[in-house]
């Protein structure tokens, strides 16, 4: 009996570490942004309603989002069809595959936009007049910056391979591609009624990584010089303390939101199939 | 049930099993051959077990035939057409699998429903017709259930059901019931076979459970190293095997060291001479010099007490109403032999005993060098 309290101490005291960990600067932040922290001010929570009346609030959180749609979807289609072709029919280029989605990890975010800005800056003088100068400069859209999602793409990669991998490997995939086919499905009825519903779990946990990624992406889209949100924040602090750590905490809180909505779409049960 | 079954037919219009050939199929892995130069023909409506050890190209067969594997050479033809090029989801074959296959994400009646969707027939008929088939497997309360909530025969027949769902004129069944415990093998077998015999569907079974084979089958395909070695009744296979291999692999058969007798068609065995029923091939029809085996199953060998046997029985297991004996001859061969269970108390292991033979046609082979024990 007495040793079972002391683990369940333990525990307690391991826990209470953590959230420390977490929550003391957590709470440091809102204290500050709420006027706690400085002497002579008043307590309010006029930084916060001054976050959503200053300019760029929705607009970086909009685009910021929609950049996470686009390169979720964009991971997604990639990715899922190259992985199940490969289990299926060429085993052989696993590694290579494998090598190809790590690579991201080695080659930093700076590396990465140094590379993209010099091809942006170098393209328009070669293809001038051309359908290329075209497609580059739509690349570029300031309200919706393609180039972002394309980089964010090869970001997360290396996560989103790991995580489709694990979950293709998780279920039959040969035997259930094969009963499908048994069953008269052609392959893409067979990759979307079949195959995507019995990976759910990989989808989201990939969704779910891709988002935390976007949201919290600075370096690539601060220097090619868009405004989504993690850069829209870091300009706000620049002009006004209080108000950036509002903003933090805030954009803290969205980022919770959202993932614990993901997370929990993952988790909601069996769906209703309508045969 | 029966009746479900007369309801269902009227749907399926004149609708009779397809001819199934498979001529001269290959189809190699790398270094490993898995067929060989396949041959084998199945009849309109007929059951075809393939039967054959582990890694003999059972599996391979079936699955060329439903279009999973591209055979290397060679062609398979339904009813007379060949359909090496049509995609597996053209080729009406329903399938079952030997490990669980349903789509965990569906309910039982959608699995069934599943290829009736992808024909794309309306939801109120292709629910109804999913439900006959439930039924007809003898699921009709387990509609609503995903997969993880059957056992493992149910879901097999909900496997069977949806393979059958499509009314495919052919249907594939690669050891459907290796997975399942022995009482519920006995009765989905059975069921499998009343089912298939109401549908009139041809079929090929494969199993390396001979029994099985040979309870469920029409015919029965010996396979060996990717070739047919024989396809045959289970009776005919049973007592004139084609090759050793085949009156090995298929019962119990012992190899009794025998000398040829002074006529090609006699052989001397334990004492007496008797006539010969067949030569399995290499056994050299011409030359009676060479050593022989006669090879017997164990209900023709009689076991009888004595004291001055040169037999000795080194073993002995309870089959039910007989018993098996192992019986070590002379020269070192040992015999398998049944007696009936209550002959046991004078038979005891360790007895001197004489084996005779029935008077009756034997089947005689090559002296095999490891077989006999030497001596
Ligand atoms: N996809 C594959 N890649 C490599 N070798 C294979 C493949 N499929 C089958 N083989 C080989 O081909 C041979 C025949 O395999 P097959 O699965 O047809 O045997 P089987 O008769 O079904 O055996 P079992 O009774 O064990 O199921 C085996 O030696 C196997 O190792
Ligand atoms: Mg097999």
């Amino acid at each position: 009996m007495a040793g079972l309290s002391r683990i369940r101490y333990g525990r307690a005291f391991v826990l209470l570490l953590t959230g420390a960990y977490f929550l003391v600067p957590l709470a440091c932040a809102v204290a500050f942004s709420i006027g706690a922290g400085t002497p002579g001010r008043s307590i309010g929570f006029g930084a916060y309603t001054g976050v959503l009346g200053a300019g760029g609030f929705t607009d970086s959180l909009t685009l910021t989002l929609k950049l996470a749609a686009a390169t979720i979807a964009l991971v997604l289609a990639l990715l899922v069809p190259a992985l199940v072709t490969v289990r299926l029919a060429a085993p052989r280029l696993r590694t290579l595959v494998e090598i190809v989605c790590m690579l991201p990890l080695v080659v930093p975010a700076v590396a990465l936009v140094a590379g993209i800005s010099a091809v942006l800056r170098w393209g328009p003088d070669h293809f001038a007049g051309t359908p290329v100068f075209q497609a580059l400069a739509a690349l570029q859209d300031q309200n919706f910056p393609f180039v972002l999602v394309l980089a964010y793409t090869l970001m997360a990669l290396p996560l989103a391979y790991r995580t489709l991998d694990a979950g293709i490997a998780a279920i039959d995939l040969r035997m259930l591609v094969e009963a499908a086919r048994a069953c008269r499905a052609p392959w893409p009825r067979t990759l979307l009624q079949v195959v995507l519903p019995n990976l759910r779990g990989a989808l989201l946990n990939t969704a779910f990584l891709t988002l935390a990624l976007v949201l919290g992406e600075y370096t690539v889209a601060a220097i090619l010089g868009y405004q989504p949100f993690a850069v829209w924040i870091l300009a706000i602090s620049g002009s006004q303390a209080q108000m950036s750590v509002a903003v933090s905490v805030m954009g803290l809180l969205v980022t919770w939101v959202l993932l614990l909505v993901v997370a929990t779409a993952g988790r909601a049960h069996h769906p209703k199939e309508t045969s | 049930m029966t009746d479900l079954v007369s309801d269902l037919t009227p749907l399926s219009p004149a609708r009779t099993g397809a001819t199934v050939e498979f001529r001269g199929l290959r189809r190699a892995f790398g270094a490993t051959t898995a067929l060989d130069g396949l041959d084998l023909t199945v009849e309109p409506g007929e059951l075809v077990a393939l039967l054959g050890p582990s890694g003999c190209g059972k599996t391979t067969a079936l699955r060329t035939l439903a279009g999973f594997e591209r055979p290397d050479s060679g062609e398979v033809l339904v009813d007379g057409e060949d359909i090496t090029g049509v995609p597996a989801h053209r080729r009406d074959a329903g399938m079952v699998f030997q490990s669980y296959s349903l789509f965990p994400h569906l309910t039982a009646l959608d699995n069934v429903a599943f290829g009736l969707r992808m024909s794309g027939i309306r939801t109120a008929e292709r629910r109804a017709r999913a439900a006959e088939l439930v039924e007809l497997v003898g699921l009709p309360h387990h509609t609503g259930h995903y997969p993880h909530q059957l056992s493992g025969g149910q879901q097999q027949r909900i496997a069977l059901a949806r393979a059958l769902a499509l009314r495919p004129r052919v249907l594939l069944l690669d050891e459907p019931l290796s997975a399942l415990d022995a009482q519920v093998r006995l009765t989905l077998r059975e069921e499998i076979r009343r089912i298939q015999q109401q549908l009139g569907i041809t079929t090929l079974f494969v199993t390396h459970d001979q029994e099985e084979a040979l309870s469920m089958a029409d015919r029965v395909a010996v396979m060996r190293a990717g070739r047919l070695e024989q396809c045959a009744p289970p009776a005919e296979l049973y007592e004139r095997p084609a090759t050793a291999f085949v009156a090995e692999f298929v019962g119990v058969m012992s190899r009794i060291p025998a000398r040829p007798g002074a006529d090609d068609g006699t052989v001397h065995v334990l004492g007496r001479s008797l006539p010969v029923s067949g030569r399995l091939p290499g056994t050299g029809a011409a030359g009676g010099t060479g050593d022989v085996d006669v090879l017997v199953r164990p209900e023709a060998v009689e076991v009888t007490a004595d004291e001055n046997g040169t037999s000795r029985i080194t073993g002995a297991a309870f089959l039910g109403a007989t018993s098996r004996l192992t019986v070590r001859l002379a020269n070192g061969a040992e015999v398998a032999a049944d007696v009936p269970t209550h002959a046991m108390t004078r038979l005891p292991v360790g007895a001197a005993v004489t084996l005779t033979l029935a008077h009756r046609p034997v089947l005689v082979d090559r002296r095999r060098a490891s077989g006999g024990a030497g001596s």
